[in-house]
């Protein structure tokens, strides 16, 4: 096997085989006693609330997730260049670590802003 | 097959190319049977020692020590009835659970479990690896994060308030917890030279990199237990605040898929641990040294390889057994505020100090010692600095509850009176408005202590 992502597709092929199959069974072989309360939403037993279906949640989330893809653009640079790291040399290495700092500047502006507390 | 387009690195890494495909299809199966046997075990694992923990047996009834508990526990999963709520999407909430565990699945397909072996009864010799990538460790990061659209979808489909809250609590904890992760990896990356986990394996003949680097190891430890909702990170699925978090309206074989790839994801970051950081399937110093290498060689890694990976299970099993559950701030402070600062200047400090001693002739000794001044004379700054601190804190003290330190004025707290029953019944102070010092209190010590507990809060975490 020269390409070696020949076997990735064979993993993925069983895994999904396998999780498939696992889902089918279950709702072949399980019982099926339908119940008017029992399909509902779980709410420890209250009456559940109607705006759950709209998928409202607190705007930090999104805060996060955006400095998120900040950082994770950060990291998908830093791999190359580490493997690359000697290769690269010193210029490299200078030209990283003014990148890094670059990306330090915003990320230390929203933590004295507070974008970072969670409260 | 294809021919050979894509260029594979074959300096110091496995080496593939006698693999036929039927091969492929044995290994892969027998990586499938490996990891679902591990879960069964892991169930039994946990319980046992958490049971030892706490005093007591755990299953002990089915079979020797116990050891068959986990097969009817799973098999009961099976025979469970298969519900689709009324608020659910119904496509999407059937997908997520097979996300979540295809993408559990996968990982190991680049996990070496050790060199290569002669097949017994057979003339094959194979490295016991499925796969392995130019960008393995990338490969790795990437399908941990699409794991995370199992969570987040299966939460959003279900049309329920706590799986809702439980998918986006466990999103923010998985992405948060994934950038200290992967930068702590980055270090490793640098000294090793290579994305391939073989090669990355290979390059720790003299030194594991959990020596040599040791605070990456330890920001990986922390970030892995947050990356797969463990305690003390569990708060996806909090059960004091969340019901089950993602997994509440789940039942039957879908929530077992998504019990079994919260399993798997623990042995996956384990194993990435261990062939990152902990020399992989390579035998412990004082083995390795005897006999020329005997025991890196034929069947024995795959037992070195076991050992550590279930030394990384046994030590979320003794996380579980001892530690708290975070708070959720405290949570995201712990990654934002210190992981991955730490993480970055620790893989600024690696690339330095590589850096002067590839491309320049200064001696590593010099090197350190000017670090350490440096590090001495931070030390220093770092201790005059809070001096001023507490004492702003104490000024703006008496404002507080919650907000940040020093954003509250003391002098709207004073004008807002709080009367805790004026609905009839108590309600806790909102953000700018404080209690009344207690009556009973005031008798016992003086009124002055109200101040600083509330700051100790603040700067906790």
């Amino acid at each position: 096997m020269t390409n070696p992502y020949v076997p990735l597709l064979v993993m993925g092929l069983l895994a999904f085989v396998m999780g498939l199959a696992g889902l089918l069974s279950s709702a072949v072989i399980g019982p099926k006693r339908y119940n008017k309360i029992k399909v509902d939403a779980y709410e420890c037993g209250i009456q559940p609330s109607p705006h759950a279906a709209s998928g409202r949640f607190p705007v930090k989330y999104y805060i996060v997730a955006m400095t998120f893809i900040i950082f994770d653009i950060e990291v998908v640079f830093l791999y190359p260049w580490a493997v690359a790291f000697t290769e690269l040399a010193t210029f490299g290495l200078i030209a990283m670590i003014a990148f890094l700092l670059l990306i330090t500047v915003p990320f230390v502006y929203e933590w004295r802003r507070g974008g970072l507390d969670w409260d | 097959m294809t021919p050979p387009t894509v260029p594979v690195l074959a300096s110091a890494g496995a080496d593939f190319s006698a693999d036929s495909i039927g091969l492929v299809f044995i290994k892969a199966a027998a990586i499938l049977v490996f990891l679902l046997l591990s879960v069964l075990f892991a169930l039994w694992f946990e319980r046992r020692i958490i049971g030892r923990f706490q005093q007591r047996l755990g299953p002990n009834v089915r079979g020797p020590f116990g050891l068959v508990q986990s097969i009817p526990d799973a098999l009961k999963l099976l025979l469970k009835e298969d519900i689709t709520v009324k608020g659910a999407d119904k496509v999407i909430y059937r997908i997520a659970p097979m996300i979540s565990v295809f993408c559990a699945f996968m990982i190991f397909a680049i996990i070496p479990f050790g060199p290569a072996v002669q097949i017994p009864f057979t003339d094959i010799v194979t490295p016991l690896q499925l796969t392995d990538l130019p960008v393995s460790v990338l490969y790795f990061l990437g399908i941990a994060g699409l794991g995370v659209y199992g969570i987040v979808l299966g939460g959003w489909s279900s049309g329920s308030t706590y799986p809702l809250l439980g998918s986006v609590r466990s999103t923010a904890q998985v992405i948060s917890y994934e950038l200290a992760m992967s930068l702590s990896l980055v270090s490793v990356l640098i000294v090793a030279g290579s994305m391939s986990t073989s090669e990355i394996v290979n390059s720790q003949t003299q030194l594991w990199w959990s020596v040599a680097l040791a605070p990456a190891f330890v920001i990986y430890l922390i970030s892995m237990t947050g990356e797969v909702n463990r305690l003390p990170f569990d708060l996806p699925e909090a059960e004091g605040e969340l019901v089950a978090g993602y997994t509440t309206e789940y039942s039957s074989m879908k929530f077992a898929w998504f019990f079994l790839a919260e399993y798997i994801n623990m042995l996956n970051v384990s194993a990435i641990a261990t062939t990152l950081f902990m020399g992989g399937w390579r035998a412990p110093w004082p083995l390795s040294a005897i006999n020329d290498g005997m025991f890196n060689e034929g069947w024995w890694p795959l037992l070195w390889f076991l050992i550590k990976l279930w030394g990384f299970m046994f030590f979320f099993v003794w996380l579980r057994a001892t530690l708290l559950r975070f708070r959720y701030d405290q949570f995201m402070n712990l990654g934002w505020k210190v992981l991955i600062p730490v993480a970055l200047a620790w893989v600024v400090g690696v690339a330095v100090i590589q850096g002067v001693r590839q491309f320049t002739d200064i001696s590593l000794q010099t090197l350190l010692f000017a670090l350490a001044g440096a590090l001495v004379l931070f030390a220093v700054v770092l201790l005059l600095i809070p001096e001023k601190k507490p004492a702003a804190d104490g000024a703006a003290g008496t404002a507080g509850g919650s907000g940040t330190p020093g954003s509250g004025t003391p002098a709207d707290a004073k004008a807002e009176a709080f009367d805790a029953f004026a609905g009839g019944y108590p309600v806790p102070p909102l953000p700018g408005q404080s209690l009344p010092p207690s009556p009973r209190r005031a008798k016992v010590t003086a009124p002055a202590d109200a101040g600083p507990a509330t700051d100790k809060e603040n700067t906790d975490g």
